[in-house]
């Protein structure tokens, strides 16, 4: 294991710009440009949450220059019901797909796991640049489909059957529309199989001398168990939608019952089952909320690690823990299918399971906050953005209680409350760990300090307007409010629009804070001030015992040598308050693993 | 700039529980449960209203610790040397287990229960059949008139040009031809109702919050619910599954009769057919 | 010499045609008939159900002092047939230039008209009147037409399409089931019956002609008729409710 290090991945590096900078080969160039794409995804997403939020606030408002967009969505700037469900649904594929996925996991995976684990480079650095490639031709097909005459799909992010299998007779953008974005789905699994391939392979051969499993850091760890389900659950999602291009464009009926009627048109489907699209997609669906959590739950650790001047209160427990709700998210899926015509007997059969995956996400809290307890807590806008996270993690969390139960799912199944409850948990949590992750890395990734002072106001724009923008879903979801409407013209639901405009006012708020970090990140890239060291919160895990920026092969001529655990932090006896991994100065402490 | 944080946490869960508790948002607006007017809610609104104790105890418990741990640790003096936690990892882990384990067994042993009470007790004998269709962007509804027998349904011959919502050949088939179909449900106080759904086109749901009902339309599948509806009034039958681009749109209105109104109503109703 | 003149004769007989094609629009206006006549339903006229709104509480209050029936036979009382269409088989002159563009509205959750009639070089115009949003679907056969699918919300300004080739194309709002009417695109001179029955197809050249009646949902008759010069030719036809 030890060996393979020294000469499993030798590349020299680059000399040209097109191999240097685009098809790259080095792990922590494709890191970089899964960000950028994340970046990009992100700041679109966010655009479309903006129109479809003013939309729901007023919904007769015009949005100037909106016709620009799409001229058949938005006539004479007047958003139509088909527009508004296209640019969510898009909302949600992008973030799911290509932001939540992609930068706490791919992006940060791809740039830290190597370094962490002190590896030179992935095992496989073709399949790695062809992951970011294949990703990336995956969000330029998505992107297409705001091009095709009818526009992008209108059937959610989660793309039922048989409104996407059917074709442009249900509605606009499901012909084309529905295959581009299965094109692109397929294609972004094939990115995140090679990826995932590429990140276990790191953690279980490349490791380097000393680094046995247990002294992984943290986020390590969240990435190796993400990538782990990943491979369980984007091989799954591939075939899925892979029938369903079929059922589009080659006339099977996989997921398409006989003798339905559209239009007073007899569809030529028969023979085919609704519900296998739910199961295939939630049996990739479920899993997918964790992939997005668990790298955010991993880099927020190694922060607090970092701010608190500690080590947890057990590494191991932390690892257990993310490691059965990994094992777990794949027996709950059903509980998204609570009342879409399973047996009910099912219905009590994955309620369970889901139930109990909150003792592991209480113990991963207890762990956090027991942690807290008599630490040296450092305040910066990484830890700040850690905590925040734990405190977002907590109120989306404990939402899952309601939705745990198929009786009280009843009342919240496709309400505001579910999107309250996802929101809060899995984006705006993983968000979270991206932020951290960012002010964190930022002087390891590029040399330079980003600016602390514009770091704190934007977390606490974000911290406080995303709890704005997502509690009132809550209490809307309890009021009956269902999702995905372009318009409440139910009787029940005209008194909630106020609450509406509330939420639509602290989105456009908390959205133009991003705007703080986006100047932030681009300034301090060409002008913030250089990094006093290699190690400028006195980290201990590897990346901070090697150059700033990591040099090609990311440790020059030396290869590391690991003598502790990740996290040795205020060691009584020690020198200064920290020992790095590569120190080799002794330890006596009960905790060394050994 | 931690203390700042603790408080904000703090300020933050406190007015995040004031809408649960009071169930009204500012401006009078309410934003509790909608009203039960149904036999079988109230086990769905205690379970509610359990996991509601619970999991609120737990978040304000939890976000409070969180804020002052914050608070307490965030200054520390040049000295103070990083204390662990008392009990340790395991005593959390066994803190974890016993207290969160014990109330998801129970609030999933009693939700069970509630869920049962709908979905595992058999529609009686003498209830009253009516029929759903669910399709884009609108439900109609079917009753087996004085022969209490529902017709064959022809997919082939669904029209909504023609109103055959439901593909029926009054010519041929003996049953259907006093089947009387409507746009809106009215249903007779106090007597269960055996709900038949099935799709005519897509996904659909049938949605009525104040039934405390719930139920996906699946094409190919028939499903069924039973109920029985306690308050005379106007309730919306409202989707809840994205059909399309109309799904905002697709609702009916539930009336709850008095028997005497409803015989009056369905008499009405037949002899618009 | 003798170029001279020839070049002088070309030069007239160019000038002639020129003329004549110029002013042939003008010339024959004058000398164009119209084709008249009343569509009549044989034998009672079905009954039409009423349609019920209650799903949408705007359409059920613009409707609230005529209930809306379903209007697939609209029978006078003398028998007359509105909506039916009829145009001119084989037409192969020019396109049947109207003054005015057609407008097809949505008024009280209905179609006003329920048939629209085409000309196949013809942009029309759907408005919609109403507070509620509607989604016009037309859905012609596609191997003929190309179909589309656009939603008006309240507001939203008049949309503008045209049909490439001849077809009856049955037209539906989804979002208000009830709401179905056709596009009728014909070739050349065409004229719909009006609430009486009658029709009047304007400025048709004289010449022999097979006019086809079209009526919902597929039902097509045809009759010959002569037009004359300046003339009024008449086709009467009966239907039959199926």
């Amino acid at each position: 294991m030890h060996d393979m290090s020294a000469h499993a991945v030798h590349h020299g590096a680059p000399t040209s710009f097109i191999r240097k900078h685009i098809f790259s080969l080095d792990h922590k160039v494709i890191g970089k440009q899964y960000y950028g794409m994340a970046l990009i995804a992100v700041l679109v997403g966010m655009v479309l949450s903006w129109i479809m939020r003013l939309h729901l606030g007023w919904g007769n408002l015009a949005i100037p220059g909106l016709h620009l967009l799409s001229k058949a969505g938005a006539p004479g700037d007047v958003m139509t019901p088909e527009y508004y469900l296209q640019l969510m649904t898009m909302h949600g594929t992008i973030m799911v797909f290509f932001v939540l996925t992609t930068a706490p996991f791919t992006a940060f995976g791809n740039y830290f796991l190597p370094i962490q684990t002190g590896a030179e480079d992935m095992p496989f650095p073709h399949f790695n640049m062809m992951s970011f490639w294949v990703t990336f031709s995956g969000f330029i097909v998505l992107m297409a489909s705001f091009f095709v005459s009818d526009g992008p799909t209108l059937g959610g992010w989660t793309q039922y059957a048989p409104l996407s299998a059917v074709g442009s007779v249900s509605g606009p953008g499901q012909g084309w529309g529905v295959v581009l974005w299965a094109i692109s789905i397929g294609l972004f699994c094939v990115g995140q199989l090679f990826g995932s391939l590429n990140f276990i392979t790191t953690t279980l051969d490349m490791r380097c001398k000393g680094m046995s499993l247990m002294r992984l850091p943290l986020s390590a760890w969240a990435w190796f168990i993400t990538s782990v389900m990943g491979l369980g659950a984007f091989a799954v999602l591939m075939p899925a939608v892979i029938l369903l291009i079929l059922d589009q464009v080659a006339g099977t009926s996989f997921f398409v019952a006989s003798n339905l009627v559209i239009n007073d048109q007899l569809l030529p489907h028969s023979g085919g089952s609704t519900l296998l699209w739910q199961h295939l997609f939630w049996f990739f669906g479920h899993p997918e909320v964790y992939i997005a959590l668990l790298p955010g739950m991993g880099i927020v650790s190694h922060v607090l690690v970092t701010s608190m001047r500690k080590p947890m209160l057990s590494h191991r427990v932390l690892i257990y823990s993310m490691g059965s709700l990994a094992v777990l998210s794949y027996m709950v899926y059903g509980h998204h299918m609570f009342v879409a015509g399973m047996n009910p007997i099912s219905s009590l059969a994955f309620s369970f399971p889901t139930l109990i995956i909150t003792i592991p996400s209480t113990i991963i809290v207890l762990i956090w906050l027991g942690s807290l307890y008599g630490s040296k807590l450092r305040i910066t806008s990484a830890s700040l953005f850690a905590l925040g996270f734990i405190s977002v993690f907590i109120s989306g969390g404990i939402s899952g209680f309601f939705l745990a139960q198929p009786s009280i799912d009843i009342m919240l199944h496709a309400t505001y409350f579910v999107v309250g409850h996802f929101h809060l948990v899995m984006a705006v949590a993983a968000m979270f760990g991206i932020f951290s992750g960012t002010y964190f890395w930022f002087p390891k990734m590029f040399g330079r300090m980003m600016n602390e002072p514009l770091g704190k106001i934007h977390f606490w724009c974000t911290f406080v307007g995303t709890y704005c923008i997502f509690m009132p879903f809550h209490y809307l979801g309890i009021a009956g409010n269902i999702r995905r409407y372009q318009a409440f013209t139910d009787d029940y639901l005209m008194p909630l629009i106020p609450v509406h405009r509330f939420i639509t006012v602290a989105a456009l708020f908390t959205g133009a804070a991003q705007l703080i970090f986006l100047y932030n990140l681009i300034y301090s890239r060409f002008k913030g001030p250089v990094a006093p060291n290699d190690n400028p919160w006195e980290g201990t895990s590897l990346e901070w015992s090697t150059a700033t920026p990591p040099p090609h092969n990311n440790w020059g001529d030396k290869m590391p040598v690991v003598y502790h655990d990740p996290y040795q932090y205020s060691v009584e006896g020690a020198k200064e308050d920290y020992i790095m991994q590569t120190s080799p100065e002794p330890v006596h402490s009960a905790d060394e693993e050994k | 700039m931690a203390k700042l944080l603790a408080v904000t946490i703090v300020i933050i869960a406190i007015l995040s529980a004031i809408p649960i508790i009071t169930h009204t948002w500012p401006g009078n607006i309410s934003v509790g449960l909608p009203q039960d007017i149904s036999t079988h809610g109230v086990l769905i609104d205690e379970q509610y209203a359990d996991t509601m104790l619970e999991a609120g105890i737990c978040f304000l418990i939890s976000q409070f610790v969180l804020a002052y741990f914050i608070w307490k640790f965030s200054q520390p003096k040049p000295g103070d040397k990083p204390r662990r936690f008392p009990g340790g990892a395991a005593g959390l882990v066994i803190a974890a287990f016993l207290l969160v384990g014990t109330e998801c067994l129970a609030l999933g042993v009693f939700g069970a229960k509630a869920w049962g009470n709908i979905y595992f007790t058999p529609p009686a004998a003498d209830s009253m059949p009516v029929q759903v269709q669910a399709g884009q962007f609108a439900f109609y509804f079917r009753y087996p008139g004085p022969d209490r027998k529902f017709g064959p349904l022809h997919a082939n011959l669904i029209s909504e040009a023609n109103a055959n919502f439901f593909g029926l050949d009054t010519t041929n088939d003996q049953d259907s031809k006093d089947d009387i179909v409507t746009a809106e449900m009215a249903i007779p106080v106090n007597r269960e109702i055996h709900l038949l759904m099935h799709s005519k086109d897509l996904g659909h749901s049938f949605f009525v919050p104040e039934l405390r009902i719930h139920q996906d339309f699946v094409p190919g599948l028939d499903l069924s619910v039973h109920f029985t509806a306690t308050k005379i009034g106007k309730y919306e039958i409202v989707c809840t599954q994205l059909c399309g681009l109309g799904h905002y749109n697709m609702k009916a209105y539930l009336e709850v009769m008095s028997q005497g109104d409803y015989d009056a109503w369905l008499k009405q109703q037949a002899a618009l057919q | 010499m003798m170029g001279k003149k020839l070049a002088a004769l070309l030069s007239a007989i160019v000038l002639v045609c020129c003329g004549a094609v110029i002013l042939n629009q003008k010339v024959s206006a004058a000398e164009e008939g119209k084709i008249t006549g009343t569509v009549k339903l044989d034998g009672t006229a079905p009954h039409m159900r009423g349609i019920d709104m209650s799903k949408d509480p705007y359409c059920v209050k613009a409707n609230a002092g005529t209930p809306a029936h379903l209007q697939t036979w609209e029978v006078s009382s003398g028998g007359g047939v509105e909506n039916a269409v009829i145009s001119i088989q084989g037409w192969t002159g020019a396109a049947d230039v109207e003054k005015s563009v057609p407008v097809f509205d949505q008024k009280n959750c209905m179609y006003t008209p329920h048939v629209l009639a085409l000309d196949t070089t013809e942009t029309f115009k759907v408005i919609t009147s109403d507070q509620t949003a509607h989604n016009i679907h037309p859905l012609p056969n596609p191997m003929i037409n190309v179909g589309w699918n656009q939603s008006q919300p309240p507001g939203a300004p008049p949309i503008e399409r045209s049909w490439k080739n001849t077809e009856a194309i049955p037209v539906q709002c989804n979002i208000h089931p009830w709401m179905h009417g056709w596009f009728v695109v014909v070739k050349g001179p065409y004229g719909t019956s009006d609430a009486d029955g009658k029709y009047t197809i304007e400025n048709v050249p004289p010449g022999s002609y097979t006019l086809q009646a079209w009526h919902e949902p597929d039902q097509t008759q045809t009759a010959k008729v002569t037009v004359t010069a300046g003339g009024t030719a008449t086709a009467d036809f009966t239907l039959k409710a199926k």
